[in-house]
């Protein structure tokens, strides 16, 4: 008496089962199948074609680099608040003396190995004499260019 | 037998089977990052499971020792690298409280607008994975695809799509542009649409119903003993949110729903966060109406110094209640020590509760509805 009880709803759920369980896989595919022949729903990149026309966001963080005029000038007066900001000691500034006697830039160590591309140091700089660059192919086989010095010319500012 | 266990295994069996352990993990593509799983099995059921972490810990709250407050800030974003801009939040309001700062509307608007993008954004990572690990590959791409849309909107306006690093003590790094408004309206749009098609894809399917159905029972109880929170707590029947039982930025202000399932089962924590994905929609909206187009973005800027003191901020992110605990032994840029109670690692220690009894492949359906981040447990 128990055992029947409980025995014919299951035969009726596993019944009634055997009818949705393949109509919700059809509903499932049906979805798959609108994805695959409408083009709207295409979100494919050609990323190695479209090279010329993919341009980054003006704000992405890309590489570190020093705000140049033409002559190579730039603003940064050695006072190493970006280097106190770096998370991961990334950037060496290494001042020198110039004739006056006055603190002046000397180089601009970049490692670009161990940046984390985080901006603390852009937004550190109180003169504004770096930002970070759009360029998103960065990878490279030599490590060796990965330690950058990115002033052009010493004793500004 | 006693003798013979691994260490961390408790319960004795009466049996006249053998029994085996095998680890699952550290490198199995469905736990989610390196995660061990020590298992003792008998036969194909689960009897006990102990969960190993540590494999990627990075000592992150040490490391905060050596570091200044706006240093951490972008350090929070490689905890639950899915949830980075929410932890930025967790990490600034417990900042803004030392440094007794207001927020204006505008940047408590942006603020908001990221979060829910955040949520969405992850919640689009466990739909993606819960088909994936399920054995259905298409699913993972599909959820992938509307998560990277967030990802674009997130590149334009904080520069960065994962790590973030974007909210300040006062308001954000920069300003939202222009293109924000209109760009997250036609997300909405498009995902209005989508999550038709995603709910019919999966939320009905016989599959995803038998596997997850009656799976992995998490009760209220339990749940609340181990410290769950976010949607595996409210899958278990417990209403609490902490927007809703603590709300922080202006979330008080928004008409939007919690929702809370009573099985605690696994397709129930599918079901709640899909469901919050709709929340999350609903508060954007709101946003987008009344998003203020004059006034401030930012307070007046000061230097991020904190007095002497212990300050404490908690938020709801995707996976649950994030808590940042800051201890200032001395006025200045360095804190004493920084606390962060992260969401994952008790859904991990009830893990165990959970399976116990089920088969080896059902594991697999749980931690895909625990969500969890490993990064995030080891730190
Ligand atoms: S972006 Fe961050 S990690 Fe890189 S140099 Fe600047 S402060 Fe250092
Ligand atoms: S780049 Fe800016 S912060 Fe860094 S040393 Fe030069 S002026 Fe100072």
């Amino acid at each position: 008496m128990q055992e029947s009880s409980s025995f014919i709803p299951y035969i009726k759920r596993y019944l009634k089962r055997c009818i949705t369980g393949p109509w919700s896989l059809l509903c499932g595919l049906s979805v798959t199948f609108k994805y695959f022949i409408d083009p709207r729903r295409i979100v494919t990149e050609q990323y190695p074609e479209n090279r010329k026309t993919l341009k980054m966001h003006p704000r992405y963080r890309g590489r570190l680099e020093m705000i140049e005029d033409a002559d190579g000038n730039n603003h940064c007066t050695a006072c190493g608040m970006c280097e106190r900001a770096c998370p991961n000691a990334s950037i060496n500034v290494l001042s020198t003396k110039n004739i006056a006697g006055k603190k002046v830039l000397g180089r601009y160590v970049y490692h670009f190995a161990s940046c984390t591309q985080c901006g603390l140091c852009v937004e550190a700089c109180p003169f504004g004499a770096i930002r970070m660059n759009q360029d998103f192919e960065v990878a490279t086989t030599d490590p060796n260019t990965l330690e950058m010095i990115l002033n052009k010319k010493e004793g500004q500012g | 037998m006693t003798g013979m266990l691994p260490p961390g295994f408790r319960i004795q069996r009466e049996t006249n089977t053998e029994e085996f352990f095998i680890n699952m993990g550290p490198q199995h593509p469905s736990t989610h990052g390196a995660l061990r799983l020590a298992l003792r099995m008998d036969g194909e059921t689960i009897v006990e499971l102990v969960p190993h972490f540590g494999y990627i810990h990075r000592g992150m709250e040490k490391q905060a020792e050596s570091m200044s407050y706006l240093q951490y800030i972008a350090l929070s974003d490689r905890q639950d690298y899915l949830t980075a801009i929410q932890n930025n939040l967790g990490v600034v309001i417990a900042l803004e409280k030392g440094m007794n700062i207001g927020v204006p509307e505008k940047a408590e608007y942006i603020r908001v607008m990221l979060q829910e993008l955040g949520r969405i954004a992850s919640h689009l990572v466990f739909f993606a994975c819960f088909g994936g690990d399920l054995g259905g590959q298409t699913c993972l791409l599909y959820g992938f695809k509307e998560r990277e849309m967030i990802h674009d909107i997130l590149e334009e306006v904080t520069g960065s799509r994962l790590t973030t690093n974007f909210f300040r003590p006062g308001g954000s790094r920069y300003d939202v542009p222009d293109t924000f408004i209109p760009r997250v309206k036609a997300f909405l749009d498009h995902m209005d649409d989508t999550m038709k098609d995603y709910e019919r894809f999966l939320s009905k399917n016989i599959i995803v119903l038998e596997r997850s159905k009656g799976i992995g029972i998490l009760s209220k109880e339990d749940a609340i003993a181990y410290g769950c929170s976010g949607p595996v707590l409210r899958a278990s029947g417990v209403n609490f949110d902490v927007r809703r039982a603590n709300p922080y930025s202006i979330y008080d202000s928004f008409d939007f729903e919690v929702p809370v399932t009573y099985n605690g089962d696994c397709y129930d924590r599918y079901t709640v966060r899909i469901a919050e994905i709709h929340e999350s929609m609903k508060i954007l909206r709101q946003c987008i109406d009344r998003f203020p187009t004059e006034g401030p973005w930012r307070a007046k800027e000061k230097p991020v110094r904190l007095p002497v003191g212990r300050y404490y901020s908690e938020i709801e992110t995707a996976k649950g209640l994030y808590a940042t605990y800051v201890v200032a032994a001395t006025t200045g840029e360095k804190p004493y020590r920084i606390h962060t109670r992260g969401p994952s690692f008790p859904h991990i220690a009830a893990l165990n509760k959970m399976v116990q009894g089920h088969k080896i492949s059902d594991l697999v359906t749980i931690l895909a509805t625990l969500d969890p981040v490993i990064p995030e447990i080891d730190r």
